[in-house]
């Protein structure tokens, strides 16, 4: 613990630590995209793989090409779309919950696909 | 050839009139389009009459005499070889010239009776439109260059009789009978076609001043081939005939001419009796010097083919009860004469006395026939029936048509002075220098003719005096004005048309006499026909039915017909049906429908598996989506190991 301490201290983390994050992050996502049935829930699951991909960047960029820097501006870029995708997911489902009154996709929410 | 220019109208005018009325007609009142026809009609007939008079009296004869054929137009329509190619045009000669003349004429008074006896028809301009369609069809068919341009116009008249006689299409019996019309000759014209294809492919040609050129050499590639112990051109001109058989009702195809009495009678009178089913005597005199020189054996089996026909058909008219049928035996039995004419022909001079014979008896047979047809039509427009059992003294009541119809009774009975006597005249005794086989039955029937035809002029107009609901009367002038003219050409064609120096075999003029002991046998016979008919039919009496008892089977048999309608069915029904159709049609059913559906079958279950991915829920496609990345992933991992350690 000690080391890890001094390692993070020193900016000597391995990148493998980063990367099984990012990996969990972005499966919590796709398991969490998968089952979940409220819109929300999705749209949040969604977002965790976009963070988790956004984290890769700025993780590749700082270990591999560190005198640069477009993994950083990547991840910037990645959030304000993700934020942009956010506000336009909640209009929609906030518009089909107005429709018809729920906003868990098995329910009557499948009906828009006739 | 410039002064035939105008002779192309002939078929064009009509073919017109066709597109008018079939198209236009319904905008048209029904007497605007029967005028129409009418006019065209006439028109028509005065230049095929201009047509007839050019060709034999200035433009035809060639300096030593004889009549040549000129082709007055010639467009080649479809090109195969140099040599063989089917080509649309106008072959004007003597037959071709007599034709064009028989067939206007007669189209002419039908139109015109038309006008009168199809009044206030449901139809009248559809009625209008056909006849114009067979005007046309019959005309292109005579004046063809090409035996592949005859076989097209063949196959128009062929469809234009379908369309007439199918022209109560209401009426269950007149469908049926149309549709008999149309199958017995187009069966009979398969075998023509397989004739036509033979002959090309063994001469080359289509082209009938080719082929009928005496001593033509296209014939020479015929040498040596054979089928069935026949040689190939005796195959070949013997199909040939078979496209004649079933167009001019010869035995055994004759079973659809009777049946054909459905449709309008003037129709019967134009198609069924004076033009369309003397096709296949035009189409054996077409041919003829092929016949003659090339195949004598098969001219021969027509002749016989003929005689038969034409006594059987003999027999069957005296037993008909409806008078339209008996017209329609007569009409068959004629027709055979005139094939059997054709037969005991030779070629040159005096020996081609049946073939001038034959063309002869077609063209006063096309008159008085079509008199016998108007009138007939005009007794059953007066009493509403066609059986003999519902007329009867109508001698009085209908003056026209009696006079008009003893007439024409006469003149087929061969009775001097009236055109059937020369004609009928001419073919026995042809007949009698040639075969006096074919010389006993022709007799025979001439005999027979004279009989049935005056019981069916004695049945309608004595016998018995009727009562009738409404009181029969002659018909308008519009129908009594063509029976009055036929009646004078049935009078006058015998003696006033040189036959004999216009119309030969040959081209060259020659003199015929009437052989004075014909004459006088064939006069013979005919007044004894007659006089039998008086005895029996004359006033009402037992000797008919004490006769027809007497004879048993003989006349039940008759009476049917000689069940040739039975026999054809049951060939067709219980042979070919049963063992030609239904096999292919189980065939069909079954193995390439079978395949067929087999195929829609297995893709509609494909289908219905699959079609479950396609469920619109994003979540199920992402899984999906992702499971199929793992899996490559993997199967690309794998891949890479076993790669690396190797």
């Amino acid at each position: 613990m000690g080391e890890f301490i001094t390692n993070l201290l020193n900016n000597t983390i391995p990148i493998e630590l980063y990367l099984a994050v990012t990996t969990i992050v972005f499966f919590v996502g796709v398991y969490g995209f998968l089952s979940r049935k409220n819109m929300i829930m999705v749209l949040i699951s969604i977002e965790l793989m976009l963070n988790a991909a956004d984290i890769n960047f700025a993780v590749f960029n700082r270990y591999l090409y560190p005198g640069q820097l477009e993994g950083f501006y990547f991840t910037l870029f990645a959030i304000a779309i993700a934020a942009a995708e956010a506000a336009i997911a909640i209009a929609i489902i906030i518009n089909i919950y107005r429709k018809v009154h729920t906003i868990y996709v098995d329910e009557d929410v499948s009906k828009m696909k006739y | 050839m410039l002064t035939f220019n105008y002779s192309i109208w002939i078929l064009v005018l009509p073919a017109v009139m066709f597109l008018v009325l079939g198209l236009g007609g319904k905008y048209m009142k029904p007497v605007v389009s029967g005028v129409l026809g009418t006019i065209t009609m006439a028109i028509t007939t005065v230049l095929a009459y201009l047509t007839a008079y050019q060709y034999f009296f200035s433009v035809g004869k060639a300096a030593d005499g004889t009549y040549k054929a000129i082709e007055a137009f010639n467009f080649e329509w479809l090109r195969f070889t140099d040599t063989l190619h089917i080509d649309l045009g106008m072959y004007i000669d003597a037959i071709s010239s007599m034709m064009l003349i028989v067939i206007t004429t007669v189209s002419l008074m039908v139109h015109i009776y038309s006008l009168g006896y199809m009044k206030g028809e449901k139809g009248f301009q559809r009625y209008y439109a056909f006849l114009s369609l067979f005007s046309f069809s019959m005309l292109g068919l005579v004046v063809a260059t090409n035996i592949f341009q005859m076989y097209i116009f063949w196959e128009l008249v062929g469809v234009s009789s379908f369309l007439l006689i199918g022209f109560y299409y209401t009426k269950p019996s007149a469908v049926a009978a149309s549709k008999k019309a149309f199958i017995v000759t187009r069966f009979a014209d398969f075998f023509f076609l397989i004739g036509i294809l033979l002959l090309s492919y063994f001469t080359k040609t289509f082209d009938f001043g080719t082929l009928t050129a005496v001593g033509a050499p296209c014939f020479s590639s015929f040498a040596g081939g054979s089928f069935l112990g026949i040689s190939a051109i005796s195959w070949t001109m013997f199909l040939i005939f078979m496209g004649g058989v079933g167009k001019s009702a010869l035995l055994p195809f004759h079973v659809w001419l009777p049946d054909a009495m459905e449709g309008p009678t003037p129709v019967s009178a134009l198609i069924h009796a004076a033009t369309m089913v003397v096709a296949g005597v035009f189409l054996i005199a077409r041919l003829f010097p092929i016949y003659l020189f090339q195949t004598p054996e098969v001219l021969h089996l027509i002749g016989y083919i003929g005689a038969i026909t034409a006594i059987f058909a003999a027999v069957v008219a005296c037993t008909q009860t409806d008078i339209k049928r008996v017209l329609a035996f007569s009409t068959i039995s004629q027709i055979a004469y005139m094939i059997t004419a054709l037969s005991v022909s030779g070629y040159d001079g005096h020996d081609g006395l049946g073939y001038m014979a034959s063309m002869f008896h077609l063209f006063t047979h096309a008159f008085f026939k079509a008199l016998l047809f108007l009138g007939a039509g005009a007794i059953i427009h007066a009493v509403h029936s066609n059986e003999m059992d519902d007329m009867g003294g109508l001698w009085k009541k209908m003056p026209i048509a009696n006079w008009t119809f003893l007439i024409a009774c006469l003149a087929i009975a061969g009775i001097f002075p009236f055109s059937g006597f020369f004609s009928k005249d001419e073919i026995l005794a042809a007949a009698l220098h040639h075969d006096i086989v074919l010389f006993s039955i022709l007799f025979i029937a001439a005999g027979l003719t004279a009989f049935y035809m005056f019981r069916l002029y004695f049945r309608i107009f004595h016998y018995e005096n009727k009562q009738y609901h409404h009181a029969p009367h002659d018909a308008g002038p519009s129908m009594s004005i063509p029976l009055i003219f036929l009646a004078v050409v049935t009078v006058v064609a015998g003696w006033l048309i040189p036959f004999d120096t216009l119309i030969t075999a040959d081209g060259k003029a020659f003199e015929s006499h009437i052989d004075p002991l014909v004459a006088g046998l064939s006069i013979g016979i005919a007044l004894v026909g007659i006089v039998g008919a008086y005895v029996f039919y004359f006033k009402k009496n037992e000797k008919p039915d004490q006769v027809a008892t007497s004879l048993g089977w003989f006349y039940r048999a008759t009476h049917n017909k000689f069940y040739f309608d039975e026999i054809w069915m049951f060939a067709t029904r219980s042979i070919i049906f049963k063992c030609v159709s239904k096999p292919m049609a189980w065939i069909d059913v079954n193995v390439i429908d079978g395949f067929m559906n087999g195929l829609a079958y297995v893709s509609h279950q494909a289908s219905e598996a699959i079609k479950g991915f396609q469920s619109g829920r994003i979540q199920q496609y992402a899984l999906i989506y992702l499971v199929g990345a793992l899996v490559l992933i993997v199967t690309f991992c794998g891949w890479l190991v076993a790669f690396i350690t190797k």
